[in-house]
């Protein structure tokens, strides 16, 4: 036996083993990548050439006559949002952005809290803030005030404005309140699944953060009541993939008071 | 002769308290699921507890057995004492230490990414480190199980090598080399992302690597269990194994075609082909081949047992078993769940029958039955019969065995079954709660429940089984006599070398697993626009 040589065209074991691999793997591939590609009549199908390359998973262009890309019916976001946006700013950053923010305070207050139903903005995401900003000025998200603010706002300013307001602390006396004293409502805890409705706290905060959403608490209530109205009439489009709209659109009237009640951490 | 009493005593032991921890979260989430219990607050707390039951279960639990089993067959088998003991040590204290690095970033919720990993998610680097760890601790194994060999055949040319030691190497080697494709993808692109260098990882071919380890890591738990059906459970019976030669045909075929099928887990992928989708049905189709191979075997090996105790007619012989054996009994209970769950797996490895249950409850529920069932059982029949030659002491609670093994086997069909069941009525897999008072999903409350009443009897069987060894190590000592292995009806002096070495075996392995994942691993590694921005999981929750 042990003069027996195993590599060898004269063992049986090598020629069959060997062989009858090689002849499934041949016949596996004929089928998968020849035979069965060809049971469809689609034009990239065709010949089998394609057919091979179709079943390997070499990227095609379907329906090349119409390529044209589809222009969208209401202008969307043109931010590409992901975790790391924005992720560390520079002290120069946030300084530049203190100074600009002075054209702000009228509204988001003189340190980011809000005395005018305007969103507070102290310690919010810098990419939150970004995103709102850019989306204002390209049109993607429309206000009689706000649109005209960020006209001339190049991107750098809107980068260190994030900045700022990110820096600044948030508002500790109206953290507190919101998450002890009251009752969690069901559609922050858990949402509505059978109408889709994630949870509110699965992305901005309590459960999980996800990129672009903002953290809410202490945001005045007609505020959050009136964004997620705007969401649901699709007044305010500038949700990534319609994320939003799904789901202010699929929330009952008494959801919304609900979650923007509690989120501004007062008594209805 | 065993030597590394204390080595194999310690791999025991660690695997099976990390099987028990990881049991008791598996019983919780069944519970927390199910009807009976209000939803979970806080569902992050629901994929925390799946992430270590699932990287207990899968990396920690079945590597220490197999590495535990592994040694003490070298010894036994060869009659030798094992080389390397220090480095078998080494090993076996970086799989501990790997379990504590990554179970601490687990439990701390800063990985609940799930044992598959699931890029674009991204845990803590320990979790992943952890990981790495129990691979590299396995891996010296994988080293020590061939230098054995090696020397082995050295002082014994042309004799054929014993059974058991040739069909542990199998193991190992297709551990070895299936273990590649998840260390390639943790340590290339996710431990980058992870600690920070890069911000984007390719998921899709992060996923075409994981399932390169995917699939053959099942066979990599199987080996224990095909072994004892093989080696022990003949002559715990008292009888003979009808075929040698054909046991060593299944480890190989095992070793070759359970390795490039791994595909079959992205059948719903959109970045691999259909041709390659197709041609891992195949291969996977043809994993039944060693399945049946040895299910043929060793009826055949316990029905020479029982004509042997004077069983007589077609069927007769049934009734002339030693059923109050418990080996007999965990041998059984093993068959029929292989038989339910290799059947189910057949309507997985379909490339079109699997889109009815891809990403169900069906899928939880298969590989709960494969592995908890017909395998975990037969872990427990592994350590049943080494335990007094482990401890020196007499192992004498049968009653109490045969009970075990009973639970475990209702424990697990009451718990499998339904599972299934819920699949095929839709109910997605991964998912922390349900609203069963909805009339759409209402009907699935019902298996539910009876799969949450399984899990409790799963655990009352694993209390049971811990009670049984650590009895055992209060038991009187005995003097036993030495450890044999089963014997073949026709125990030959020579055999082929094809069927004593690994070379073509290997080779072949190696050129199938390129052959069918060259194609998609290169074309998604030269294609620029594949990455996307990583998923940070459990930072900083507001």
């Amino acid at each position: 036996m042990s003069d027996e040589r195993l590599f060898s065209l004269r063992n049986r074991w090598f020629t069959v083993t060997v062989g009858g691999t090689l002849a499934l793997a041949a016949f596996s591939a004929a089928v998968g990548f020849i035979w069965l590609p060809s049971a469809q009549h689609d034009q990239p199908f065709q010949g089998i050439w394609n057919a091979i390359c179709s079943a390997a998973g070499v990227p095609q262009q379907w329906l090349r006559a119409s390529s044209a890309t589809p222009v969208p019916l209401v202008q969307t976001s043109a931010v590409a949002m992901t975790p790391q946006l924005l992720a560390d700013s520079g002290s120069t950053s946030i300084g530049r952005g203190a100074t600009l923010s002075l054209r702000c305070t009228m509204c988001h207050g003189v340190r980011g809290i809000s005395d005018a139903n305007s969103p507070n903005l102290a310690g919010q995401y810098a990419s939150v803030i970004y995103k709102q900003l850019a989306d204002f000025q390209s049109g993607a998200r429309r206000n009689a005030v706000m649109s005209p603010m960020v006209t001339n706002l190049s991107d750098q300013d809107m980068r260190d404005l994030s900045a700022y307001y990110a820096y600044l602390p948030k508002p500790e006396a109206l953290r507190a309140s919101a998450s002890s004293s009251m009752p969690v409502p069901d559609i922050v805890s858990h949402g509505a699944p059978m109408r889709n409705i994630a949870s509110c706290a699965s992305c901005h905060g309590g459960i999980d953060h996800k990129a672009g959403s903002p953290w809410l608490e202490g945001m005045p209530a007609a505020y959050t009541r009136g964004q997620l109205q705007a969401f649901a009439n699709g007044t305010r489009h500038n949700d990534i993939s319609e994320q939003m709209r799904n789901v202010a659109r699929n929330m009952t009237p008494d959801e919304i008071d609900a979650a923007a009640t509690y989120y501004a951490g007062a008594q209805p | 002769m065993l030597n590394s009493k204390r080595l194999v005593l310690a791999h025991f032991w660690l695997g099976f308290v990390s099987f028990g921890g990881a049991l008791l979260l598996g019983a919780w989430q069944m519970w927390v699921r199910s009807p009976l219990h209000p939803w979970l607050q806080n569902p992050e707390l629901y994929y925390r507890s799946v992430t270590a039951h699932g990287s207990a279960m899968a990396y920690v639990f079945p590597t220490l057995i197999a590495m535990g089993f592994g040694y003490a067959v070298t010894e036994l088998a060869l009659k030798k004492p094992l080389i390397g003991v220090r480095w078998a040590w080494a090993g076996f204290i970086l799989v501990a230490l790997g379990t504590v690095t990554a179970m601490v970033p687990v439990a701390m919720g800063l990985a609940s990414v799930l044992y598959t990993f699931y890029p674009p998610m991204i845990g803590n680097a320990f979790y992943y480190i952890g990981i790495v760890l129990v691979v590299v601790g396995s891996w010296i194994w994988v080293a020590l199980m061939s230098i054995n060999l090696a020397a082995w055949k050295r002082e014994h040319r042309g004799v054929p090598v014993p059974l058991a030691m040739f069909a542990s190497v199998a193991g190992a080697y297709l551990w070895g080399w299936t273990a590649v494709g998840a260390a390639i993808e943790i340590l290339f692109q996710i431990l980058p992302v992870a600690l920070g260098f890069k911000t984007t990882i390719d998921a899709g071919l992060a996923r075409v690597f994981f399932s390169w380890s995917l699939h053959a890591i099942v066979y990599f738990w199987l080996m224990p269990a095909y072994i004892a059906y093989y080696t022990i459970l003949p002559r715990a019976i008292g009888g003979r194994l009808y075929s040698d030669s054909m046991a060593r045909i299944s480890f190989i075929l095992f070793l070759v075609v359970s390795m490039p099928i791994g595909i079959h887990h992205l059948f719903a992928d959109p970045q691999v082909g259909s041709g390659f989708k197709f041609m891992h049905s195949v291969f996977t189709a043809l994993v039944a081949v060693p399945t049946l191979l040895t299910v043929f075997t060793i009826c055949a090996s316990v029905e020479i047992a029982a004509r042997l105790r004077g069983g007589r007619g077609s069927f007769g012989w049934i009734k002339a078993l030693p059923w109050d054996n418990p080996l007999m009994l965990a041998l059984a209970f093993s068959f029929v769940m292989l038989g339910f769950g290799g059947a189910g797996g057949i309507i997985n490895m379909s490339y079109q029958l699997d889109s009815t249950i891809h990403n169900t409850q069906w899928i939880t529920g298969h590989f709960h039955l494969i592995f908890g069932g017909a395998i975990v059982i037969m872990y427990f029949a592994i350590a049943y019969d080494l335990w007094p030659h482990l401890t020196g002491r007499a192992m004498t609670q049968f009653k109490l065995m045969r009970q075990q093994l009973w639970l475990w086997f209702i424990g697990m069909i009451v718990l499998t079954f339904p599972w299934h069941f819920a699949g095929i009525l839709g109910m997605p897999r991964r998912m922390a709660f349900f609203d069963y008072t909805d009339p759409e999903i209402a009907e699935q409350a019902v298996s539910v429940i009876i799969s949450t009443i399984g899990g409790a009897i799963l655990v009352v069987s694993a209390v049971m089984f811990f009670v049984v060894l650590i009895r055992a190590h209060r038991a009187p000592r005995v003097v036993l006599e030495e450890y044999r292995f089963s014997t073949a009806v026709h125990e030959s002096k020579t055999i082929p070398v094809a069927l004593n070495s690994f070379g073509l075996w290997l080779a072949l392995m190696i050129g199938l697993t390129l052959f069918n994942y060259g194609y998609p691993v290169a074309s998604l590694l030269l294609r620029s626009d594949t990455s996307v921005p990583a998923i940070p999981i459990g930072g900083p929750q507001r």
